[in-house]
């Protein structure tokens, strides 16, 4: 098991008032499984990625990352598993527009403190698996919205993470560069990568092996969404 | 952190104008600073230069009763002087840091040498002995030099210099003629010149008097022919050439010491004396310190204020690279590497802007120079000392932004795009 998490709450202060946004959110991940998340918006989906994700720490609750409880590390140690444990893939991208697609690749591989040589061998070799080792020069402003979402997941993966988090990532895409996205999301996730994704379009979510609804703060496991 | 320097120019050429802005304060600062200490070095250098001379090193050793320098024109020698001897001179020559001595005698003369109708008012007679040409550092121009035959014999023969030359001769081919002092004859067999030319600038009356002396004509002759014309058994002076400009004071006091030893005067306040130039020049040079000083308070001042922009800009990148930063703690940054990038980017920024500076107040001093007629010493520690100074001011204005970007919560920071 990769991922565990029992019983996580989570509440937002707002001047006096005490906001839930997650109630006694329990989920299990298995290496190797697609997993998206369902609901509304305001339910809570960003939010529990984010404690997924270590960027954010649930109130009360238990959460387990290969084996290695979270909730105890400090914020140095947080950083590593950011570092070495998890990929972020995020609705609007987030590249750094000053920088070559390659060079934005490279960013995670720099902080794991990979040398230059192999630094950019690492990053060339994430982007042809991506399809966009003949962009590796681009910067983002020449590539299309489909092609940085690419970049941004090769910069997710180069790093070798053991679980690949995507916050709607086909939701600033038209449906043919979604379809894209989805196609190597399959792709990667045949070739052994742990996926949760995060997604409003139904139809989205369906291509996921298994369907998480979130509402109001409590998730429901769907019973069976197979692929198409 | 190469990689941190490369992206912090990569910033600051992007916004190009911007920095440049920022930087403003911090290059006036430093160009201000770079420009004032080089004109004080290069009016400290020239007031030496002025009392000193060029590099010569040469210290003079004279008798003295009380504050003035004893004369023998109208007055008897007082009794108890010994002559100088060759065992005091190889004593003095034989100290360290001492390059050469030599013993002369000197009268200002105001109405005893001729040639002609023109009078060398004003000019000295040096009676002096061999070796004191090379420990002068004068040279022979024109004609030759004395030769042992001519200090045997006390020939009367005497060699000008550059400006009795021209005093007595107005452009006239000196060699061979004679001149006449005190009522004797004396043959022009040379030309003397020093080495290196040096033409001071003269501040104050003061300046004025020193290089006078130096400079309205010098003739020589043998030491031997001394008597001829003036008195018999003199007491003599001494000159001697110290290695370096920085052992003059204390190679004099050294050398009036030995030669005082051979003192026997019943008048005490009769002593051998060097005139310390050392001393009166550092006492100039003080004077104007303090005004220069303020000066540099002031461009301290443009500098706190170039630092307070720096960090005024940095605080508004930090704010604009929110998502950026977010980012880069979403993908596995620690605070520290945030804290290096940013605090990098105030340092390289200073750095660059302390640079600049340098160049700028290079430039300046020399435009200064030139309109002032003062030479500038570019001083090589204060340059490096400006941008490590830069360097610093980065550290000191750049740790607030940096500390602030460190700590940025991410979630806000992702939210916010
Ligand atoms: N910092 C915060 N302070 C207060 N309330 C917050 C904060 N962050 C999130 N919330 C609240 O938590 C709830 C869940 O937000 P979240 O971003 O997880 O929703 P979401 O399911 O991702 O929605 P969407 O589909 O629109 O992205 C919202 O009601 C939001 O207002
Ligand atoms: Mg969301």
């Amino acid at each position: 098991m990769i991922l565990d998490l029992r019983n996580i709450y989570k509440d937002y202060q707002q001047d006096k008032l005490v906001v839930p946004v997650l109630k006694d959110v329990s989920l299990q991940i298995e290496e190797g499984e697609y997993v998206a998340v369902m609901g509304p918006s305001g339910s809570g989906k960003t939010t529990l990625m984010n404690i997924i994700g270590c960027l954010d720490r649930p109130t009360s609750g238990k959460y387990e990352l290969d084996g290695q409880d979270i909730l105890e590390l400090n914020d140095k140690a947080l950083s590593a598993v950011r570092l070495n444990s998890v990929g972020f893939v995020f609705q609007n991208f987030q590249l750094l527009p000053r920088q070559s697609a390659l060079d934005n690749v490279c960013l995670p591989l720099i902080y794991a403190g990979v040398k230059k040589k192999e630094r950019r061998q690492r990053a060339m070799a994430a982007l042809e698996h991506v399809g966009l080792a003949d962009r590796a020069e681009f910067k983002p402003a020449q590539l299309s919205g489909g092609q940085k979402q690419r970049v941004a997941i090769a910069r997710a993966i180069v790093n070798n993470p053991r679980i690949l988090l995507a916050d709607e990532p086909t939701g600033a895409l038209d449906s043919r560069s979604g379809n894209q996205i989805m196609e190597l999301f399959h792709q990667l996730n045949s070739e052994g990568v742990t996926i949760m994704m995060i997604t409003h379009d139904a139809r989205i979510g369906e291509e996921a092996e298994r369907m998480l609804h979130i509402a109001d703060g409590v998730i429901t496991e769907e019973g069976e969404a197979g692929r198409k | 952190m190469i990689e941190n320097i490369r992206l912090s120019f990569q910033g600051i050429w992007s916004h190009r104008m911007r920095s440049f802005l920022t930087m403003l304060g911090i290059i006036i600062g430093i160009a201000a600073i770079i420009a004032i200490v080089s004109t004080i070095q290069g009016t400290n250098k020239q007031i030496e230069q002025n009392l000193i001379g060029s590099g010569d090193n040469n210290v003079e050793i004279q008798l003295y009763q009380g504050d003035y320098p004893l004369e023998f024109s109208y007055e008897p020698v007082p009794a108890g002087i010994p002559v100088i001897t060759p065992e005091a001179l190889e004593e003095i020559r034989e100290q360290e840091h001492v390059k050469g001595a030599s013993l002369y005698r000197m009268r200002q003369d105001y109405d005893g040498v001729y040639y002609l109708q023109s009078s060398l008012s004003g000019g000295c007679v040096r009676g002096v002995d061999d070796s004191y040409f090379s420990t002068c550092g004068l040279m022979i121009k024109n004609g030759r030099g004395f030769s042992s035959d001519d200090y045997a014999r006390s020939k009367k023969v005497c060699i000008l210099d550059e400006n009795s030359k021209k005093v007595l001769f107005e452009g006239e081919n000196p060699l061979g003629k004679t001149i006449e002092i005190r009522q004797e004859p004396f043959v022009v067999i040379g030309v003397a010149a020093e080495k290196e030319a040096f033409e001071p600038v003269i501040h104050s009356i003061d300046e004025y008097y020193t290089y006078a002396e130096n400079t309205s004509g010098n003739v020589y002759i043998p030491d031997s022919a001394w008597p001829i014309v003036y008195q018999y058994d003199e007491p003599q002076s001494l000159v001697l050439k110290a290695e370096n400009t920085s052992d003059m004071t204390s190679l004099g006091k050294s050398s009036s010491d030995i030669l005082n030893q051979y003192l026997m005067t019943e008048d005490d306040s009769v002593r051998y004396k060097s005139e310390d130039l050392m001393e009166q020049a550092k006492q100039i040079q003080q004077l104007g310190q303090s005004t220069n000083m303020m000066l540099i308070w002031i461009a301290g001042i443009s500098l706190l204020v170039g630092g307070i922009g720096v960090m005024n800009i940095m605080l508004v990148s930090v704010t604009e690279r929110t998502g950026e930063i977010g980012l880069k703690k979403a993908i596995g940054a620690r605070k520290s590497s945030i804290l290096g990038q940013f605090l990098t980017e105030a340092v390289v920024l200073t750095s660059l802007g302390g640079l600049i500076g340098v160049i700028v107040g290079i430039i300046l001093s020399q435009i200064i120079s030139r309109a002032n007629g003062i030479p500038a010493e570019i001083s090589v520690p204060a340059a490096v000392l400006s941008v490590v100074f830069s360097m610093a001011i980065g550290i000191i204005f750049g740790i607030l932004p940096s500390y602030k970007a460190a700590n940025l919560d991410p979630i806000e920071a992702l939210r916010r795009e």
